[in-house]
């Protein structure tokens, strides 16, 4: 039987087995989010994104995250993965994805995954620019 | 104390961890601890939030430090 909880940080995403890695045979709603590098941000072109992570202690939140979800809507499957290095326009670099009997259950969750990674798991972003380069909400 | 720097907080030390010398001004709890760092490095002041790491796990201002716990700086996520 397949883990219940996939919680990975990896050099490639892959998005393309989420798929088979979601499906159960009890489960009719299966949905996931990905997220990509967008080419602007307020009109200024960005080059690539630059991810860096605390890399034990994002494990470790991604699984509480994941727990959570399970708990709070009867997930059969959740998946979170995030990608690390230098990403450039259009590529995946986050994919969350949940699956459930119905699916009001795995919409929800997969909202929730994505939100509550924001907010905790210690991964960092720098926007690369054509002359600068920012940390992502370093400064208020 | 050997105390891992991530980010921004990378960049505002310029090296990827550092070692604050363990003597009576050694920080007893993670406020402590922020309070040295902010005035050891201004530019942590001026961040949306920094937060502290005790053993891979967010820790409160009250936490005690440990000999042997390893310690992290959180400063603003932004993954995804």
């Amino acid at each position: 039987m397949k883990d219940t909880i996939i919680v990975e940080i990896v050099d490639t995403l892959d998005t393309s087995k989420v798929f088979l890695e979601l499906s159960h045979p009890h489960c009719g709603g299966i949905c996931v989010f990905v997220g990509a590098v967008r080419e602007f941000t307020d009109n200024e072109e960005v080059i690539a994104l630059e991810f860096e992570t605390y890399k034990s202690m994002a494990l470790l939140e991604m699984g509480k995250i994941a727990q959570e979800a399970v708990d709070t809507w009867k997930l059969q499957k959740v998946i979170i993965r995030h990608a690390v290095g230098v990403k450039e326009v259009e590529e995946p670099v986050v994919v969350v994805g949940a699956s459930s009997a119905h699916r009001d259950a795995s919409f929800e969750a997969c909202r929730f995954l994505i939100d509550t990674l924001k907010k905790r798991v210690p991964i960092w972003k720098k926007e690369m620019f054509k002359n600068k380069s920012v940390w992502v909400s370093a400064h208020p | 104390m050997e105390v891992l720097l991530f980010g921004i907080a990378k960049d505002i030390v310029g090296k990827s961890s550092f070692h604050l010398p363990e003597e009576e001004s050694f920080p007893k709890s993670v406020f402590e601890l922020k309070e040295r760092l902010k005035s050891m490095f201004p530019e942590f002041g001026k961040l949306s939030s920094l937060a502290v790491a005790v053993n891979s796990a967010y820790a409160e201002d009250a936490e005690i430090l440990k000999e042997g716990d390893e310690i992290a700086i959180i400063p603003p996520v932004s993954g995804g």
